[in-house]
């Protein structure tokens, strides 16, 4: 089953990918903008701020979701002593963290004019905040140690500490007093929000989702290409 | 009407930096993401360059070093 994640055979497909996601993404983003900063209404308690969320939330959704893949991956990877399985994870980890970023700053942007302050240490905004920090360890790791299987050693336990915050994200709104609103939009109940929202903001999802497809499928043959460079070395 | 779309009730400056901070990190992700990605395809073009005919056969039998090399996409 395994020798379906063969580079040799993904590269086929991972190489010729991306401009036809670039294309994709760049129509479903322009639809995504259109329908958050034109068309979807203002909400009646936090006027235009609410835009905001557009680009905040999908943010947060995907980094949180490459987190939880980036730790599976790696956990699965070291088990069955399948490389490519890292070679994946180091190739999603920087959209990962620029998504924990944008989340972050976006959030701090949005609090300004709904809270009334850019930073609050609560429960919520400091375990994204510890997020960030994982993936910044996460990308130093993966970058320092030359030796591929050190690397791998080391990130895998980088990954398993930090998908413990996971979780810790996700309910902190609901085990502790948080400024932060609790979720919105839920999958396994009613969401709280409403069509005229719901839709432009599962369109920046898929947008953002694209992007991230994008700079994973670019950073993949980049890593690639860097082995078959070593393998040029020892002809 | 214009105005109206940019001021956003006084949010605009909010909304506007949120929204443009979130494009400007894609568009440099992106760029050195590409970056890296061309430097690499032109290190592995230059040293397949210095192989022998030999070596140069050798390795162009391998599926994924002739895709690197038939793909002259820049993305």
């Amino acid at each position: 089953m395994f020798k379906f994640f063969e580079p040799n055979k993904i590269f086929l497909i991972t190489s010729r990918a991306p401009k036809y996601v670039l294309i994709l993404f760049i129509i479903i983003l322009s639809i995504g903008l259109t329908e958050a900063l034109i068309l979807s209404p203002e909400d009646y308690k936090q006027s235009h701020s609410v835009r905001i969320m557009y680009v905040h939330v999908p943010a947060a959704w995907i980094t949180l979701g490459i987190f939880s893949s980036i730790t599976f991956l790696s956990i699965v990877g070291y088990i069955f002593k399948i490389k490519n399985f890292f070679l994946i994870s180091k190739s999603l980890a920087p959209s990962g963290f620029v998504f924990s970023i944008t989340a972050l700053v976006t959030g701090s942007i949005w609090g300004k004019p709904t809270w009334g302050t850019w930073w609050a240490w609560d429960a919520r905004i400091t375990s994204m905040l510890i997020l960030v920090l994982f993936y910044l360890i996460y990308l130093i790791v993966c970058r320092i140690y030359e030796n591929d299987d050190k690397a791998f050693k080391i990130s895998t336990i980088v990954t398993i500490l930090g998908i413990i915050n996971i979780p810790i994200i996700k309910y902190s709104v609901e085990w502790w007093n948080t400024l932060h609103q609790p979720a919105s939009v839920n999958i396994f109940s009613n969401s709280s929000i409403h069509n005229s929202m719901l839709i432009p903001l599962l369109i920046m999802t898929a947008a953002f989702a694209l992007f991230s497809a994008l700079i994973f499928l670019m950073k993949y043959n980049t890593e690639l290409i860097k082995i078959k460079n070593k393998g040029l070395d020892r002809l | 009407m214009i105005s109206e779309f940019f001021l956003m009730k006084g949010y605009g400056i909010y909304v506007w930096s949120a929204f443009i901070f979130t494009m400007i990190s894609f568009f440099f992700l992106y760029n050195i993401t590409k970056n890296q990605y061309i430097k690499e395809k032109n290190k592995f073009i230059a040293k397949f360059g210095t192989l022998n005919s030999e070596r140069a056969a050798f390795a162009k039998s391998q599926k994924i070093n002739k895709e690197i090399l038939s793909n002259t996409s820049r993305i």
